[in-house]
């Protein structure tokens, strides 16, 4: 589905992607992992023909990136990007249905059968209900919700998404992810997306790959990726690494730092 | 993938909740054009001679072809069909211009503060116009005059220079586009004096064009002006679905498929050609690109398949009614039209300027 061969791609002088290697096949949920400024919104724009490419090749289903139009790539990839900001005024559905846009010519309004997408879409992703209001006056779940809905309405065959969850609460971060899980096995879609929060991932996605100063690190399942050695060496964090009750899988918690005995002994420690 | 692909009875069922399409749209469009004759209308029979508007429709429909509608007195054909219909036609078509480029600009930047006059393209229509009246080419008679087309190749390059300045790293950040506009736009000003006190035999024409007006319009006028005017705008109003996806975010834009740089040129360079035709014939006329627009949205929403030709509209209403105003407050003596319009539009601005500080630094 996508395969990334020795991506690099640089902001001036400022090489921020050296050599990625990366490939997702259909119903595969990549999770993108990283310290803050190690490239993986980068990688992202790369994917979607938005950030200039230095070297290297990205392909979706075989057709280079580089040499397909804007519109072409935008019927195959969608992208829910971070926190993003909509236009005033514009209702939800109205915001929805601008993921019309890559299907429709210029003279093209949309049809009955463009609306009812979007409205299939739009209750797929819960928000149906919130079509006439603005998107002005939403939550930031909310609009979270009429973006997955706009992404939809693309009929991708690859989703991208960009800290999806960072500014939902827990209930509605689980909600969020069951809704990818199943859109991925419903739709054989192939989905990106950049976690923060390294048990979600873990949970969420079929493998995990894990970015640092613009290199891919490590890459697998994800009990292979979050040892305690890996993320105490990429992010310069202590952690533990404990098993998931139920599944096994890794549950990455900060070590006893930040507790109050844990501070207590740092000073003991610190003081000669 | 394939969205589970509705079924017919599916699509039937649906209640869409008002979706804008260009058939939903045309009563609007119809309202917007019978309220924009009733002004012109009014406009045409309302002067220092009164003349009742069933009069003034006879006589206009009467010169139509293949039409007879009675006799009238050839004075007060003179007076509608000379004078009149003229000046309320221009100043009906450069409002249209005006209000439809205002509306173009503010989405291509995503700024509702974007102006024809704020950006540059003015400015630089004005040095195209300029240069050609201080050559031996002006002529003011001649139909296919030289000065839109000056106009038009000022009015780019100041777009280009100001679009250039700001283009940093492949993108075109809305505000620093604002910035390097005002900046080749003072540029452009100060040429424009430079020229007028140099070439002292044209001050005096330089002067009475820049002031801008409608009171030396004529039918050659129209004919110069008309066709730039008319192809800019309407080659605008198929772009009104993608200006509203323009509104997200550049990126989101693009991964919606749009090919943002391109369409902003293309945008551009219509506006530029419309705005640089209605310079052209009427000197420089502020803020009538800044306040429809806004009053538009302000009753009927941010849709641009709404906004462009409703600007449009009221843009040629309010010009009409702003030279009437010009020419009836003091009679025997024109106000000039630009100062009408920036009495009205310079606090609208000052208004816009404050209530955008404080509800939406982001896209200061």
């Amino acid at each position: 589905m996508l395969s990334i061969r020795r991506l690099c791609v640089s902001y001036g002088a400022h090489q921020v992607l050296r050599d990625v290697d990366l490939s997702v096949a259909q119903s595969e949920i990549v999770a993108l992992i990283g310290p803050n400024g190690c490239g993986k919104t980068t990688l992202l724009r790369a994917i979607t023909g938005v950030a200039a490419i230095r070297g290297g090749a990205i392909a979706i289903d075989g057709d280079d990136v580089q040499s397909m139009r804007p519109s072409t790539i935008a019927r195959r990839v969608a992208v829910v990007p971070q926190a993003a900001a909509l236009p005033g005024g514009f209702t939800a559905f109205e915001v929805a249905l601008m993921g019309r846009t890559p299907h429709l010519r210029l003279l093209q309004s949309e049809s009955r059968r463009d609306l009812a997408i979007v409205q299939a879409a739009m209750e797929r992703a819960d928000c149906w209900d919130l079509r006439q209001r603005p998107v002005d006056e939403l939550s930031g779940g909310e609009r979270q919700r009429i973006v997955i809905a706009r992404a939809l309405t693309q009929e991708p065959e690859l989703l991208l998404l960009d800290e999806p969850t960072s500014h939902l609460d827990p209930r509605h971060q689980v909600e969020a992810f069951r809704l990818l899980r199943e859109l991925c096995q419903e739709r054989q879609l192939a989905v990106v997306a950049v976690v923060h929060d390294l048990t979600l991932a873990a949970l969420f996605a079929d493998r995990i790959a894990m970015l640092s100063g613009g290199r891919i690190v490590a890459s697998g399942a994800p009990g292979d990726v979050l040892s305690e050695e890996i993320v105490e060496h990429v992010y310069g964090l202590p952690v533990r690494v404990l098993a998931h009750p139920e599944s096994g899988l890794p549950v990455v918690v900060p070590d006893g730092g930040i507790t109050r005995r844990g501070a207590e002994r740092r000073a003991l420690l610190a003081t000669p | 993938m394939q969205l589970a692909r509705p079924r017919a009875a599916a699509i039937a069922s649906v209640r869409i909740p008002a979706a804008v399409t260009w058939r939903s749209l045309a009563p609007t469009y119809a309202l917007a054009a019978l309220a924009t004759l009733a002004v012109a209308l009014f406009a045409i029979s309302w002067g220092t001679v009164q003349i009742a508007p069933q009069t003034t429709a006879s006589i206009i429909i009467g010169h139509l072809p293949f039409v007879s509608t009675g006799t009238h007195s050839a004075t007060t054909d003179a007076i509608i069909w000379q004078v009149r219909l003229p000046r309320v036609l221009l100043a009906g078509l450069v409002g249209a211009t005006l209000g439809l480029s205002g509306a173009a600009y503010q989405g291509v930047f995503r700024n509702p503060l974007a102006e024809p006059y704020l950006i540059g393209v003015a400015s630089g229509a004005a040095v195209g116009a300029t240069l050609i009246i201080i050559s031996p080419l002006y002529v003011a008679a001649w139909i296919f005059s030289p000065m839109p087309p000056a106009a038009f190749a000022g009015a780019l390059i100041a777009v280009v220079l100001a679009y250039g300045l700001a283009r940093t790293a492949g993108r075109v950040g809305a505000t620093s586009l604002i910035l390097s506009g005002v900046a080749v736009s003072s540029m452009c000003t100060s040429l424009v004096t430079y020229l007028m006190l140099t070439y002292n035999t044209r001050t005096l024409a330089i002067l009475n064009w820049l002031l801008g007006g409608f009171n030396t319009a004529s039918w050659a006028k129209i004919a110069i002006a008309a066709p730039y005017m008319a192809i800019g705008s309407l080659l605008i109003l198929p772009f009104g679905r993608l200006l509203n996806v323009m509104q997200l975010e550049e990126d989101d834009a693009r991964q919606l498929g749009v090919d943002v740089e391109r369409m902003k040129l293309v945008v551009l360079a219509l506006a530029s050609l419309a705005t640089a035709a209605a310079v052209s014939v009427s000197g420089l006329i502020g803020f009538v690109g800044l306040i429809v627009p806004h009053a538009v949205r302000m009753v009927w929403g941010p849709d641009y398949r709404r906004l462009l030709p409703l600007s449009g509209f009221f843009g040629a209403s309010f010009l009409i009614l702003a030279d009437v105003v010009a020419r009836s407050i003091n009679p025997g003596y024109e106000v000039p039209i630009g100062v009408v319009t920036a009495l009205v539009g310079a606090p609208f601005f000052l208004y816009l300027l404050h209530r955008q500080n404080g509800a939406m630094p982001e896209h200061a």
